[in-house]
């Protein structure tokens, strides 16, 4: 069956559209909409933004591998973005990001056999003072020494999906 | 006189519970400036805000005055783009202004708005910053409902109306950088653009565009209600106004602070942040971000000013190869920096050449991979100083380094080149003997807690734009 947006996503993309000049500069708000409604970017997915946008499949195929956080694949309920960059490294976050792989059995990059988790090791994640620092949706995990990793993934189960709604 | 350290201008809200609702921001003051500048001629404001020595706080220190200065007269229609996509390594000063005063970064988008004759104004926010972006949804909502937004208002030169949209990136360290963001604001991947033309003259759909950083645009409100001549006689030398400061690593009171704007990294680190743990030597700091070259700990009683930290002799200059500086310009030797106010402390423990690969690896990870010198020569350097770092360099490795590194800096169509290139140089200016050693496959010695331990385990990315 082709892929369709549901009505509330179609009313959040005619409110996208309205802001701005042109339906091309509409193309990353209605990515991470496609993205919230169907929980990864499959090859239908970015058919149907195009086709929503009038746009040119090659364009919106451009786009969304440009972008680190458009996933092409299917990934994990909870995406968690673990930060290794310099501040949360000289404080010890490559220990955290293994903690995190042993816990969860796979390397970052990965998604754990039962769909929960998505282990990312991430850029810089602006809370470098709160060092080691991983985040989770909307959830910031500050100061994250392995000591607290499972005690941060069992809060990461009760938090609502990363990307939205998950039809699929 | 030594300035004070309470003023505080941007972060007075840090800590106040609820700031980011807008009845709590409105007791205290929120939106007040509006009026007084809807009173004034837009080219009043603009006049002011030159007077205040305000600087761009989004890394290159711009002076903002000046650069709203480009806009064309009698330009139809301008855009106001508000950088929100702080992701320059060491940096976390945005998000948590964002966090705690929305509605301040509301109220300076809206006086510049004014000023600049900008009808619809975009917030680009980091992708990654969910908690955020719900944060400034909600306040922008609150300030459409109370007539602050997309309501029509009388002032001094004729009715105005604002609109203003949060646009969320999606990934992308290098749409930071403002023609980058200006495209993927377009909706195209984030390339940077060949400048000239500027985007004050054609950026965003081809109109005239302002892009300024959170905090600058935050500085404003405080500079139409004090006076540009207050805010300037607040800071040093020509650098108007407070200093945040992002200071992170070893650290026993990391945090966001906003002080003096003379203030020394001596100061910062030892009276405001407690020093180091266990009383350890400071043995580098990054004074600005990834970005900029680093200090040694000798080089801690500079003031923590714009120019100071590119002109003040104390700093020793960047070396090509020893005895060689590398020059800016002709007679102007590359220091440092300020940039984006992300200091990074590392104690006599660091391994210093992890770290630099550990910085390597973010630049190659992130070139947008348009222009040779910086997607193959980010690369080039993650690779080597890498197997340096894991105690597998070779013989020549680090003038290896130095020499990439020259060869990418000034060559590239954006700053991410140079971005990589500095600190690669200034690492090893002054840590040469490390680099020397581990091409001799010598281990670190790591003190007693593995600071730096390990090293990305994922291979090495290539670049998001895949070229
Ligand atoms: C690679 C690169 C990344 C940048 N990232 C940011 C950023 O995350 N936030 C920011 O405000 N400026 C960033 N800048 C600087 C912007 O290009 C631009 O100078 C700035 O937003 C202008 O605002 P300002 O004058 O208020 O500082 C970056 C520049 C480069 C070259
Ligand atoms: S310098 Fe690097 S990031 Fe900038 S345009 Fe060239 S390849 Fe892209
Ligand atoms: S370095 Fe980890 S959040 Fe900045």
């Amino acid at each position: 069956m082709p892929l369709s947006f549901s009505p509330e996503a179609q009313r959040k993309i005619a409110e996208t559209r309205r802001q701005y000049p042109n339906a091309q500069a509409a193309c990353l708000p209605v990515l991470h909409i496609a993205q919230d409604e169907f929980g990864y970017l499959s090859d239908e997915a970015l058919e149907l933004v195009a086709q929503t946008l009038n746009l040119p499949t090659a364009h919106v195929f451009g786009v969304a591998t440009f972008y680190t956080m458009y996933h092409r694949k299917p990934v994990g309920r909870h995406v968690l973005m673990m930060c290794t960059n310099v501040s949360c490294m000289l404080r010890g976050a490559y220990d955290t990001l293994r903690c995190l792989e042993e816990r969860l059995g796979i390397r970052a990059g990965q998604t754990t056999p039962d769909g929960e988790f998505t282990l990312v090791e991430e850029e810089c994640l602006a809370a470098c003072a709160d060092a080691p620092a991983m985040v989770c949706g909307q959830r910031y995990f500050l100061h994250l020494t392995p000591d607290r990793v499972d005690e941060a993934l069992q809060e990461c189960r009760s938090l609502p999906p990363t990307h939205g709604r998950r039809r699929s | 006189m030594p300035a004070d350290r309470n003023v505080k201008i941007v972060t007075r809200n840090f800590g106040i519970p609820n700031s980011n609702r807008i009845d709590v921001a409105l007791q205290r003051g929120a939106y007040a400036r509006v009026q007084t500048a809807f009173h004034m001629a837009p080219a009043a404001i603009v006049e002011e805000v030159k007077k205040s020595n305000l600087r761009g706080r989004g890394g290159a220190g711009f002076p903002t005055g000046i650069k709203w200065g480009f806009v064309p007269k009698g330009a139809q229609t301008v855009y106001l783009v508000c950088n929100a996509d702080e992701s320059e390594p060491g940096t976390c000063k945005d998000r948590e202004l964002m966090y705690w005063d929305p509605h301040l970064l509301i109220e300076g988008m809206i006086i510049s708005s004014y000023a600049l004759g900008c009808r619809h104004a975009y917030i680009y926010i980091r992708g990654e910053m969910m908690r955020e972006a719900a944060v400034l949804q909600e306040a922008l909502r609150e300030a459409y409902q109370r007539g602050y937004l997309g309501r029509e208002v009388q002032t001094l030169s004729g009715p105005f109306r604002l609109d203003i949209t949060l646009h969320r990136g999606a990934g992308a360290y290098i749409c930071g950088e403002e023609t980058s963001l200006l495209n993927s604001l377009e909706g195209k991947r984030g390339w940077p653009r060949m400048k000239p033309p500027f985007p004050a003259v054609r950026g965003l759909f081809g109109q005239p565009t302002i892009v300024n950083n959170v905090e600058t645009l935050m500085n404003i409100p405080a500079i139409i209600e004090k006076g540009g001549q207050w805010f300037a006689e607040l800071g040093m030398g020509r650098s108007g106004g407070t200093r945040i400061l992002c200071m992170s690593g070893h650290l026993v009171r990391p945090g966001v602070y906003e002080l003096p704007m003379g203030i020394t990294l001596r100061e910062v680190i030892y009276d405001v942040c407690g020093g180091v743990p266990g009383g350890k030597r400071v043995k580098a700091v990054i004074p600005g971000g990834t970005s900029m070259p680093p200090l040694d700990g000798d080089e801690l009683d500079v003031p923590m000013e714009f120019d100071a930290l590119m002109n003040d002799p104390r700093i020793k200059p960047v070396e090509v190869r020893p005895g060689e500086v590398f020059e800016l310009a002709p007679g102007k030797p590359l220091r440092t920096m300020a940039g984006s106010g992300g200091v990074v402390v590392m104690d006599e423990d660091t391994d210093i050449v992890a770290v630099c690969a550990r910085i390597m690896r973010f630049y190659a990870h992130e070139s947008c991979g348009q222009c040779t010198p910086c997607r193959e020569g980010t690369g080039w350097l993650a690779r080597v100083c890498t197997r340096l770092a894991e105690g597998k360099g070779r013989p020549g490795d680090t003038d290896l380094c130095a020499s990439i590194a020259h060869g990418i800096a000034g060559n590239t169509i954006c700053p991410l080149g140079d971005a990589a290139a500095w600190p690669m140089l200034g690492f090893i200016t002054k840590y040469r003997a490390e680099f020397l050693a581990r091409e001799r496959g010598a281990p670190h010695r790591a003190g007693p807690v593995a600071n730096t331990a390990g090293l990305p385990n994922a291979p090495l990315l290539l670049s998001p734009g895949g070229a």
